[in-house]
């Protein structure tokens, strides 16, 4: 609340013009700008709606590549020690690797497009996953796969119902950091260039000098963001906390 | 004969030529529907002879064999009752006893019966939708040995599955287990580090040298079912096992604390008799 009543007075005191500060709820002239008005008619006109939506759908679609690859590359870690020695130290330094780095490779490689920022979207989430989830993978209690031995699973029975559900604590810590690597890296690439989604808005916004847009932009940014980390990693964590009887 | 350990010898690799020697010419039979202890102290090996026949370990040299039969692996015939229980804290109570009569090949509606079945043999026909963690570690170690009567194993393998639990449930249970066994003639073996435990529910115990481990000596328990723990005969073998364990603790200790660590005789014996060995 303080936060908005002082960026409400500065934005009238008129140090800056309106399009680089503008106001939050009350326009400073009739009929002025502010960002909430520019927020509530891009959703009515669906502008921003139709830009959410491509956003998400593009990061739902890296993101789950980066679960499959992510989940895979940490089993083979986990499983074999060659991999573990080759691919489990070169992760470790991809991992330091920025995403957006990548981004003029995947321009070249895939063109200026969906397929560069989904791309980026995937590198940016996979290792991560990987890192967390070989983690997991590692951390089985012996006693488990042992007792699970003893009565008679194997192989993929036993990867299936014993080693996969007892990394599920690791795992879903590895999906949170992974889903925010994906955020940050679909908002990079969105703004470096496409076509679509809540990037190339905030990158219009910039271009026009439409503060208003751009700030409204971040604020959905933020909202989503929360949403789904209280309504879905969140909720996850609890679940399996409650069944495991970790903690409260 | 149900069990056979033939010239079993188990060496571990710490490093390139660093061996560790902890089974040493393990030579011993399990007869049919006999209960058969395996004491000694912390790091004899006797886990590890547990794991060889469970098949989770192979020997260095010589032969398990369960039914004639050489161990390969581990397989359902032989069923291991862990410590800590080693229940599946993401599964029910009755997922985890089903766990292993889905792998057989049981129908749902039979598995759920058998599970029932075996639940109510340990008195926890009303836990069957809890979780692991909202027990205790009795209840647990019930869910445990449920688990493992009802795939119907030709061998019961118990990895000092009650050490962890207080002393009133440790008897109650010493008493449940030996009804079960009553009921179903299941061949045992039980580890424990507890003397008092081992010769109550036993008809054989053997006791184990350290370092490396080997058979040392074995008692027949020839006292009367159901046992009672202040029987004389109990009392009498509990004094015998004890001088000899002794002297098996002392060799550890003095490898452990160097040539400064002397044994006053008797030195364990005076301790507080209630609990025998149990905290060796």
């Amino acid at each position: 609340m303080v936060i908005v009543a002082i960026w409400e007075v500065i934005s009238k005191l008129g140090f800056f013009p309106v399009f680089m500060f503008p106001p939050l709820f009350i326009p400073s002239e009739g009929g002025g700008v502010t960002v909430m008005s520019t927020l509530i008619s891009g959703i009515l006109s669906g502008e921003i709606l139709s830009a959410t939506g491509v956003t998400l759908v593009r990061l739902l679609i890296g993101f789950s590549i980066a679960i499959v690859l992510g989940l895979t590359f940490g089993f083979l870690i986990a499983r074999y020690k060659i991999v573990d020695d080759t691919l489990g130290f070169f992760v470790t330094a991809l991992q330091s690797i920025p995403s957006i780095v990548w981004f003029p490779l995947a321009i070249v490689w895939f063109g200026l497009g969906n397929a560069a920022i989904l791309f980026i979207v995937a590198i940016g989430a996979t290792w991560t996953m990987t890192v967390n989830s070989s983690a997991g993978f590692k951390n089985v209690p012996s006693i488990y796969i042992d007792a699970a031995k003893t009565l008679g699973s194997s192989g993929t029975h036993l990867l299936r119902t014993i080693i996969l559900p007892a990394s599920v604590p690791h795992i879903i810590s590895g999906l949170r950091v992974a889903w925010a690597f994906a955020w940050r890296a679909i908002m990079a690439g969105e703004l470096l260039g496409s076509a679509g989604g809540l990037g190339y808005l905030l990158d219009l916004g910039r271009s026009t000098q439409a503060m208003d847009l751009v700030l409204s932009i971040m604020i959905l940014i933020g909202v989503i963001g929360t949403i789904i980390d209280n309504q879905v990693f969140l909720r996850m964590e609890k679940t399996v906390a409650r069944k495991w009887g970790l903690k409260a | 004969m149900k069990v056979h350990l033939d010239q079993v010898n188990k060496s571990f690799f710490k490093g390139k030529d660093d061996k560790l020697h902890v089974l040493d010419n393990i030579d011993f039979e399990i007869q049919e529907g006999e209960f058969v202890s395996l004491i000694g102290p912390s790091g004899c090996g006797k886990s590890t002879i547990l794991k060889l026949i469970a098949g989770l370990d192979a020997p260095s040299s010589g032969e398990v064999k369960v039914n004639d039969a050489v161990v390969k692996g581990p397989g359902n015939d032989r069923v291991v009752v862990f410590q800590e229980g080693g229940l599946f804290p993401w599964m029910t109570v009755l997922e985890n006893v089903t766990y292993g009569l889905h792998l057989k090949g049981s129908s749902k509606q039979a598995a759920h019966d058998k599970a029932m079945e075996g639940l109510r043999m340990v008195h926890l026909g009303n836990f069957t939708d809890a979780h692991p963690h909202e027990l205790s570690g009795g209840m647990k170690q019930r869910v445990a040995i449920a688990r493992s009567l009802v795939m119907d194993p030709d061998v019961l393998l118990m990895d000092e599955p009650f050490a962890a639990l207080d002393e009133q449930t440790r008897l109650v249970l010493h008493k449940e287990l030996q009804h079960i066994w009553a009921q179903t003639g299941k061949t045992i073996l039980f580890i424990t580090h507890n003397i008092r435990e081992a010769l109550t529910l036993s008809d054989r115990v053997l006791l184990m040298s350290t370092r490396p481990g080997a058979v040392k000596q074995q008692y027949e328990v020839q006292a009367a079912r159901p046992r009672d723990p202040s029987d004389s005969v109990i009392v009498d073998l509990e004094k015998q096992v004890m001088a000899e364990l002794e002297e098996e603790m002392e060799k550890v200790l003095k490898e452990e604390f160097g040539d400064d660590y002397n044994l006053e005789k008797s030195h364990v014996r005076d301790g507080d008799r209630s609990d025998m060995g149990s905290h060796i």
